[in-house]
């Protein structure tokens, strides 16, 4: 009786045993690193707006302060988008004409609101609290970097859970003093490991890795 | 939730065709090859719907369903939220059996005075500038300008009447009620006295210690003490 397969065929099973694990490990690889870059996260691109609304402009140039349109970030879970009214409070009297203010003179008029779009969406399946984190010693560029520098707004951090625990799990890396907390160009001084160790003790900072800490 | 529909859709016509041909052909392997596919696609959606935006309302989401387009709905008529009895007439009203006050709902403490401090520089110095002079950024770029917090009515004006205007606005200030909340109105208050008392200060009011510091002023070897004022807003 002939042979069924050639002498070769031993050789390309082996082969064919080993190329299946490294393809496998490959397509792995490559749904690792493209799942964590900002292709995925969506970091680093300005979403388009209804008015191009410039951080730049606003904050870095007039030096008005975050708190000033997002004061709930220190009451309460949401930072909030500021009401048409808080616009209008300038700009009642300034800018009247320009074409980029139409939504907000609309908006006033009509009292619907402007449709912002969300630049820092957390999955549904996350409980996030901005109210606690400033109270805590977490800094807004922690998070979200030099938003006073920003002509559009984007989001810089990635966003995702490893990001979050890298935070959760060595707070004393990141805290910042509580008045400190609203200066958008505050960098970690060379001792922030012992600063953060002090911070951490005197704000009674926990680390806070459980799944139910963000997973409610 | 859609593309859990479609991808559903999808499954049941690749399941159909695979029935078909099953029949057909007789074969098998056919039918296999398309349930092996429809799990596969099973997977890809639930990739795909992971929870990530689930069907209920975030703060601020729009809503096509109300008229005024917000998911956020305003307090219902003649409802008081728990919590906010808010029956301190002085604290919240900014009066007393409705005539103005001179007194603080509160002790003021260097505590209060540096929350003062923080919520004056970041809701009033955009106009009234750091010092209460009413020449802030928005005045420069075209903005009316307030009166100084040093001219003479404004520094004999009641406490009330800055909690007043603080709530209800004043000329062409609009209303800070939203943005300013109760006890730091009075923080703030409380601040603009430090201020006025700041720009008309007698050289003898001040403690000894301090007098002794503007007679001899420390040579300019201790060259760092103005940074630490920077950290207050």
């Amino acid at each position: 009786m002939p042979q069924v397969f050639h002498r070769s065929s031993n050789s390309i099973a082996r082969l064919s045993i080993i190329g299946a694990a490294v393809t496998a490990a490959l397509i792995g690889a490559i749904v690792y690193i493209v799942a964590r870059s900002p292709l995925a996260t969506g970091q680093h691109v300005p979403p388009a707006q209804p008015v191009p609304f410039s951080h730049a402009h606003h904050s870095g140039g007039d030096g008005i302060d975050c708190r000033y349109c997002h004061q709930s970030a220190e009451y309460s879970a949401v930072a909030g988008v500021p009401p048409t009214e808080t616009c209008v409070n300038c700009h009642k009297q300034i800018w009247l004409n320009s074409p980029n203010l139409r939504p907000v003179r609309e908006s006033e008029r009509t009292g619907q609101p402007i449709q912002w779009v969300k630049v820092h969406d957390l999955p549904d399946f996350v409980y996030f609290n901005h109210s606690i984190h400033i109270k805590k010693g977490v800094g807004c560029s922690t998070c979200h970097g030099e938003v006073n520098r920003m002509q559009l707004t984007w989001q810089v951090a990635p966003l995702n859970m490893g990001w979050c625990v890298e935070c959760h799990s060595q707070p004393e890396r990141f805290v910042r003093p509580r008045s400190e907390i609203y200066n958008m160009q505050w960098q970690p001084p060379a001792n922030q490991l012992e600063l953060g160790r002090r911070l951490v003790d005197e704000y009674d900072i926990q680390k806070k890795v459980y799944c139910d800490t963000c997973h409610r | 939730m859609s593309i859990r529909s479609r991808s559903y859709d999808l499954w049941l016509k690749l399941f159909g065709t695979g029935q078909r041909d099953a029949r057909q052909t007789g074969g098998g392997l056919n039918r296999l090859a398309v349930g092996v596919l429809a799990v596969a696609l099973l997977f890809v959606s639930a990739c795909a719907s992971n929870h990530r935006d689930q069907p209920y309302y975030e703060a601020q989401d729009p809503s096509a369903f109300f008229p005024d387009g917000k998911a956020d709905r305003p307090l219902p008529p003649n409802t008081v939220p728990q919590g906010q009895l808010r029956l301190d007439e002085h604290l919240y009203q900014g009066t007393s059996n409705g005539r103005p006050v001179n007194t603080f709902p509160f002790p003021v403490t260097a505590q209060v005075l540096q929350r003062g401090q923080q919520q004056y520089n970041a809701h009033c110095v955009p106009c009234h500038g750091f010092a209460g002079n009413g020449d802030g950024m928005i005045v420069r770029r075209g903005y009316s300008r307030p009166t100084s917090y040093h001219d003479e009515r404004l520094r004999n004006e009641s406490l009330s009447h800055y909690y007043d205007v603080i709530v209800n606005g004043y000329g062409a200030m609009p209303s800070y009620a939203d943005q300013v909340y109760p006890r730091d109105r009075w923080a703030i208050i409380a601040y603009i006295r430090a201020l006025q008392l700041s720009q008309n200060a007698n050289v003898r009011d001040l403690p000894a210690e301090d007098q002794e510091l503007l007679n001899h002023p420390p040579t300019p070897a201790a060259g760092d003490e103005g940074e630490g004022e920077e950290g207050g807003h």
